[in-house]
């Protein structure tokens, strides 16, 4: 993994950590590489693609006043690399005020709204009515967007940057590790050896209201051909499947208690699956 | 032994004795300036009578450029208007389409290395109404040579098939708004936006990282500050990487480099604590000819391009307001340390809700750090209300206005941008003067070339490219902008008591003019003829480069 960010200043690196610096690229114990691209993002991603073993993942901080959607967008430009979410980060303490700031606020709505995941930040240094005020405040100018509220930094990494590989099954651990912090993940596991319309499916998905995080799988239409689903928030993406994948359709989705419904969940998806 | 130069005239813009006919020079330094038989008493010397009919003046000082101006020039000229390059051939404007693509032709034909790419720039499609130039217009003056076309902003390109090929971009699946798609889902070859455009600019040979430390470049730009008459100009955004500062100390100690470079450090890439560490490494540096010691801060875009961020009622054309460049927090904290180390800071802000914002930001920051002297300079301010200006007297800050903008793109912000009462009051050199706001006028070269005399008549004259005059009401007096463009500069550079006019004590710099400033009609101003500058009482003949 790569994470990108403007500048080194604010990084909280333990030194111990560091296996090596040269100029703007700092190597991590453990294959990890993080880059400081500052202006030039494009250039830095090309520049990284070219690294040995590749890089799977790239994590992108932009500037506090950065629009993401821009960034997604110029990210095209770039062959082999695809977006696969936004998460905006709402500090509690701050949000509601820099929503009405004179200059950021328009920025600052720009920002939620791009998101597909916004993550609500330092949740324990507020009350929770301040908490339910800003969630109020999202859904009215992100309606779309999934909102996550966090403390202390606890958030499960497979909500935020996905699983690399093709299996669903990597997100079934995650229910049963995370339940003992402060928030409560559920996931739903599907499987059918029937068919259906992928696009249909993600419609749904998308459309739903159980709290949704993320959604992977494998769906296997009527004509007999593969394609892989991703959902982050309300953004899907899907894609032909791999030739080696074979076998009946698969999906996990995770969501956040209690507006996920386990059993809801699994009768909307087996709407879709018929013989 | 000295040397007293006998002039026509001599306009000193040093109010003891504002004309002269001598001036005497010794080790690079003004002796003095007045009669000869005064001058003479000073002791041994030699009279040179190579200026008896020529006009001096202190040499100019160009409070906003960048280097990049010099290495511009390795590419093919296609704008609108007549250039001169650093050799002082002018290039004839490209009027149309057509005209620049027989440019581009004629100078493909030129190239021997088929692999070469062909780059040009200083294209503006403002002036070509509805005709774009597309990749299927560039393959046809060649399809097996990348060509890259640049826009004058320097943020769009156009790019030939080719180019698009070596860059992996010339696909299906590409979504940004500033790549068009043609009917079979292919960049059509228009790209807007430096970030997109990265991958191409290796295959169209733009570097540049590189363009920013040439020596090649710095030296054409030394030449074209002497074919205008500039002593000291300003290079305002340089990431001033090592081998960039080694390069830039070298070639400006040479005998023969014939200006002050005056190079700031951009506040990019970088946080507030480690540029005031890295800037106060570079001053022990500075030499006579290359100082170090200043930050450059970009808060906003530009306004052509609708990055500039500005106040209600935003762009007359209800394009959405611009992009911050900075956070708020940073923006002051960058101010907060550079007060506090004694650093100079000038300022980007070319909208006139970032000129608030800065504002604001440096009232909080110099609450913290009241220092007196600081001169932090804001620059462009091309919306700067009277109000605004009163509160950067309030806080000690100076101005440097974008007057070339007036002439350049008055007619486009008159009818597009910003409409014609804004537009009027744009760059607003005679409000920023009632309300005593120490000013300066620039160029931004390469985004306009630079060339003092014509930013002086810009601001004199107000005349837009179509001849309307845009806001009479902000025009200055020829004295005035000569002053703007002499000490009004040196003083944003805390230079004024080595530079900008012409008494004892003061470095041996001056613009060699044929004709006189203050006495031709005000409308001429911009074609006084330069013969050359004399730096630090080296002479520079512009006809020798």
């Amino acid at each position: 993994m790569a994470v990108l960010v403007n500048d080194f200043g604010t990084l909280p690196i333990d030194a111990d950590l560091i296996a090596a610096q040269d100029g703007n690229l700092i190597s991590i114990e453990g294959g990890c590489v993080c880059c400081s691209f500052g202006d030039d993002l494009v250039g830095a991603i090309l520049e990284l693609k070219q690294k040995d073993p590749s890089i799977e993942h790239f994590l992108i901080e932009a500037s506090g006043v950065a629009l993401p959607k821009p960034i997604a967008q110029t990210l095209t430009v770039v062959a082999g690399v695809q977006v696969n979410a936004i998460v905006t980060l709402a500090d509690a303490e701050n949000i509601l005020g820099y929503a009405k700031d004179r200059y950021v606020s328009d920025t600052v709505c720009d920002q939620v709204v791009s998101a597909d995941i916004v993550l609500l930040t330092k949740t324990d240094l507020v009350s929770l009515d301040q908490v339910i005020a800003i969630e109020k405040w999202v859904k009215e100018v992100a309606p779309s967007a999934s909102v996550l509220a966090t403390a202390n930094g606890d958030v499960a990494p497979e909500v935020i940057l996905g699983t690399s590989g093709h299996d669903p099954a990597d997100f079934q651990g995650v229910a049963e590790v995370r339940q003992h912090q402060t928030l409560h993940y559920g996931t739903a596991n599907f499987e059918s050896e029937g068919v259906a319309n992928v696009n249909a499916l993600a419609a749904s998905l998308a459309k739903s209201d159980y709290a949704l995080l993320r959604v992977k799988g494998f769906v296997k239409g009527a004509d007999g051909k593969r394609f892989l689903l991703n959902m982050v928030g309300r953004r899907t993406h899907i894609e032909p499947a791999p030739a080696w994948i074979d076998g009946g359709s698969r999906v996990v989705c995770i969501g956040l208690a209690p507006k996920f419904d386990k059993l809801a969940v699994r009768n909307l998806i087996g709407e879709h699956f018929h013989q | 032994m000295f040397t007293i130069y006998e002039a026509r005239k001599i306009i000193t813009m040093n109010e003891n004795r504002a004309t002269a006919t001598h001036v005497a020079v010794k080790d690079g330094r003004i002796l003095g300036v007045g009669p000869l038989a005064e001058l003479a008493q000073w002791g041994e010397h030699k009279v040179d009578r190579t200026f008896s009919d020529k006009v001096l003046m202190p040499g100019l000082v160009e409070g906003h450029s960048h280097i990049t101006e010099g290495s511009q020039w390795r590419f093919v000229y296609a704008g609108f208007s007549d250039r001169m390059d650093p050799h002082g051939v002018v290039w004839p404007g490209c009027k149309n389409k057509k005209q620049v693509l027989e440019r581009l032709r004629s100078e493909e034909a030129k190239l021997t290395d088929p692999a070469k790419p062909l780059t040009a720039w200083a294209f503006d499609s403002i002036f070509f109404k509805n005709e774009n130039i597309t990749r299927k217009d560039l393959d046809a003056i060649s399809s097996t040579r990348p060509i890259g076309l640049l826009h004058i902003s320097g943020h769009v390109v156009y790019v030939n098939s080719k180019a698009l090929e070596l860059a992996g971009m010339l696909r299906t699946g590409i979504d940004h708004p500033g790549i068009e798609l043609d009917s079979e889902g292919l960049p059509v070859g228009e790209i807007k936006g430096l970030d997109v455009a990265v991958p191409l600019n290796v295959h169209i040979g733009l570097n540049r990282a590189e363009m920013v430390a040439s020596e090649s470049g710095l030296r054409d730009f030394g030449k074209l500050c002497v074919r205008q008459g500039v002593t000291t100009a300003g290079d305002f955004a340089n990431p001033l990487p090592q081998p960039a500062v080694d390069m830039m100390v070298r070639v400006t100690s040479e005998e023969q480099f014939p200006a002050r470079i005056v190079t700031l450090r951009i506040a990019r890439d970088i946080t507030p604590e480690a540029i005031v560490q890295r800037v106060k490494e570079l001053i022990p540096l500075s030499t006579e000819k290359l100082r170090f010691g200043k930050i450059k801060i970009v808060t906003d875009g530009a306004i052509t391009s609708y990055s500039a961020r500005i106040k209600w009622p935003g762009y007359y054309n209800g394009e959405k307001n611009g992009l911050w460049y900075m956070a708020p927090e940073r923006l002051q904290e960058f101010f907060e340390r550079s007060l506090e180390s004694g650093i100079q800071v000038h300022c980007h802000t070319n909208g006139d809700e970032a000129t608030d914002l800065a504002l604001e930001m440096f009232e909080k920051a110099l609450r913290k750090h009241p220092v007196a002297g600081h001169r932090f300079t804001l620059h462009h301010c091309q919306l700067a209300s009277t109000a605004q200006f009163k509160r950067m007297k309030d806080l000690g800050l100076c101005v440097n206005l974008f007057s070339n903008h007036v002439h350049y793109w008055g007619d486009q912000h008159y009818a597009i941008t910003i409409g014609p009462e804004r537009a009027e009051r744009m760059n607003a050199t005679a409000s920023a003067l009632a309300a005593g706001v120490p000013m300066a006028i620039h160029s931004d070269a390469p985004v306009t070339p630079i060339a003092p005399l014509f930013t002086a008549w810009v601001a004199v004259n107000r005349v837009t490219e179509s001849g309307r005059v845009l806001g009479e009401a902000q025009r200055i007096s020829v004295d005035q902008a000569l002053y703007a463009i002499t000490l009004g500069a040196a003083y944003t550079f805390g230079m004024d008591h080595e530079v900008g006019s012409i008494e004892t004590g003061k470095r041996a710099d001056f613009a060699v003019l044929e004709d006189d400033p203050t006495t031709v009609d005000p409308m001429k101003l911009k074609d006084v003829r330069i013969w050359g500058t004399v730096l630090g009482g080296t002479v520079f003949p512009a006809a020798s480069l």
